[in-house]
């Protein structure tokens, strides 16, 4: 039989990910445990991303599991012209699961049919993140209480922002009211908007942050990178205006969250940090304990 | 009785038995061999091409002696001849007329448009889940991309 993976966040049904969130919850309340004794996890990172393997890292580590792996791909056989086929099908004889990292979109589909252990896709390019999509869904839950109804406001780079779009289409499951605010050149893509509509689901764009601050249970923050922009001039007009700073936070809901992915640049100032809605840094602790449930998960260790 | 005069009747012979497959765009006319995989069986096979047709411009047309198609198989061809049209032939007589359809995935045909795809970089079978047959519209099973008919092209 096929061992399950987790390649893109469509791969789980609402139930699943329901348990994979209450999971969560519990090795948050208990986080050192010896559920992965004896278990090796590999950690294939064809790109460097230190934040997302450190966290993979920790989860495993803390359940008593062992990780074996590389950083990046110039130290590893790849450089020698290795097919990905192959460094999977070697990896997978000596590893009990596979968490990977490759900037070629759909490499970690591909890795998943040819493995023998399950993979976790930490990213594939542009494509798909589910780990990051869980953790964010974690987040919500554990501040809001709930998933329902809820008023979501995207901030910055909505175009080519992975960890919006599988977010957008991960809560579109519970209802959720959007608020878009980003600049026109990296607007929503219509392919979003259309499948938010088809749902019979509300969303609002503006190019003005404060327009919409206060109605937002949870502002989800990205970085506008300068490269993103075919004109400086139009990346120096907008730059300021999706910068999130304390004193815009005054009328804002009280229980409302900031989220954002990391590694944050300018797009929050530092002064929001000292705010009880500033969530980002026990946003990535969360991360800790949702891999902890995805990988018990897909190893068949917590039912 | 055929008029023997006629050069169109005399381009391509009658067959016993099997499937005439007309109204193949000329263009396309070696994919859909391909894709049958017709260069590969022994079957006797005769095909004509840039004949007239009132409807498709350059038409081509192949008859395969005792070869049927399974509608799965036939369908694997709608993406290069859409308004292909089966004859199925028992006896010199038409038995049956088929249409082609876009089916609701496609296998080892068609190019991921999208240059980042793990199918444009390693030898992988590429997979799509037709989300669009009017006008075509496929979604990669790897990448999760969407090609559509302007980029579509085929292996």
């Amino acid at each position: 039989m096929k061992p399950r993976s987790l390649v893109s966040i469509d791969d789980l049904t609402t139930g699943e990910i329901t348990k994979i969130l209450s999971l969560a919850a519990e090795f948050e309340k208990n986080p050192v445990q010896d559920i992965l004794r004896g278990k090796v996890v590999a950690t294939l990172f064809f790109e460097p991303s230190t934040r997302t393997r450190l966290s993979f890292e920790s989860a495993v580590n803390k359940l008593g599991g062992k990780v074996i792996g590389f950083t990046d791909s110039s130290s590893s056989s790849v450089t020698k012209g290795e097919t990905l086929n192959d460094t999977i099908r070697t990896v997978n004889n000596y590893v009990d699961l596979i968490v990977m990292r490759h900037p070629i979109e759909g490499s970690a589909r591909y890795a998943s049919e040819v493995s023998t252990v399950p993979v976790i896709n930490a990213g594939d390019g542009a494509n798909q993140h589910p780990t990051q999509t869980l953790l964010d869904l974690y987040s919500i839950l554990k501040t809001q209480g709930t998933l329902d109804n809820l008023n979501i406001c995207m901030v910055g780079d909505l175009k080519y922002g992975r960890t919006v779009h599988s977010l957008l289409m991960a809560m579109s499951r519970w209802k959720t009211s959007f608020n878009f605010v980003a600049p026109e050149e990296l607007k929503m893509p219509d392919e979003y908007k259309l499948y938010l509509r088809n749902l019979g689901l509300d969303y609002y764009e503006t190019a003005d942050l404060n327009e919409v601050i206060n109605k937002a249970d949870i502002i989800y923050m990205t970085r506008v990178q300068r490269e993103r922009f075919s004109d400086p001039m139009e990346y120096e007009k907008v730059k300021n205006a999706y910068v999130l700073h304390d004193h815009m936070l005054s009328d804002t809901k009280p229980g409302m969250k900031i989220l954002h992915p990391l590694p944050r640049v300018n797009e929050i100032s530092t002064d929001v940090d000292a705010n009880t809605k500033a969530y980002y840094f026990e946003q990535a602790l969360n991360g800790v304990y949702t891999r902890q449930a995805i990988i018990c998960t897909l190893l068949g260790l917590k039912k | 009785m055929k008029n023997v005069n006629d050069p169109k009747q005399l381009l391509v012979t009658a067959i016993e038995s099997g499937t005439v497959i007309d109204h193949i765009p000329a263009s396309t006319l070696f994919k859909v061999i391909k894709i049958l995989g017709l260069d590969r069986i022994k079957n006797q096979i005769t095909f004509g091409t840039n004949l007239e047709s009132k409807t498709d411009g350059k038409k081509a047309i192949i008859k395969i002696a005792g070869k049927f198609f399974e509608d799965d198989d036939i369908n694997r061809i709608a993406l290069v001849a859409p308004n292909a049209k089966l004859n199925i032939i028992r006896d010199y007589q038409v038995i049956e007329k088929r249409v082609v359809e876009v089916p609701d995935t496609i296998t080892a045909i068609a190019k991921c448009m999208n240059p980042k795809c793990i199918t444009n970089f390693e030898k992988v079978t590429t997979r799509f889940k037709v989300v669009s047959k009017k006008p075509v519209a496929l979604k990669c099973h790897y990448c999760e991309k969407i090609t559509d008919q302007e980029r579509l092209e085929i292996i």
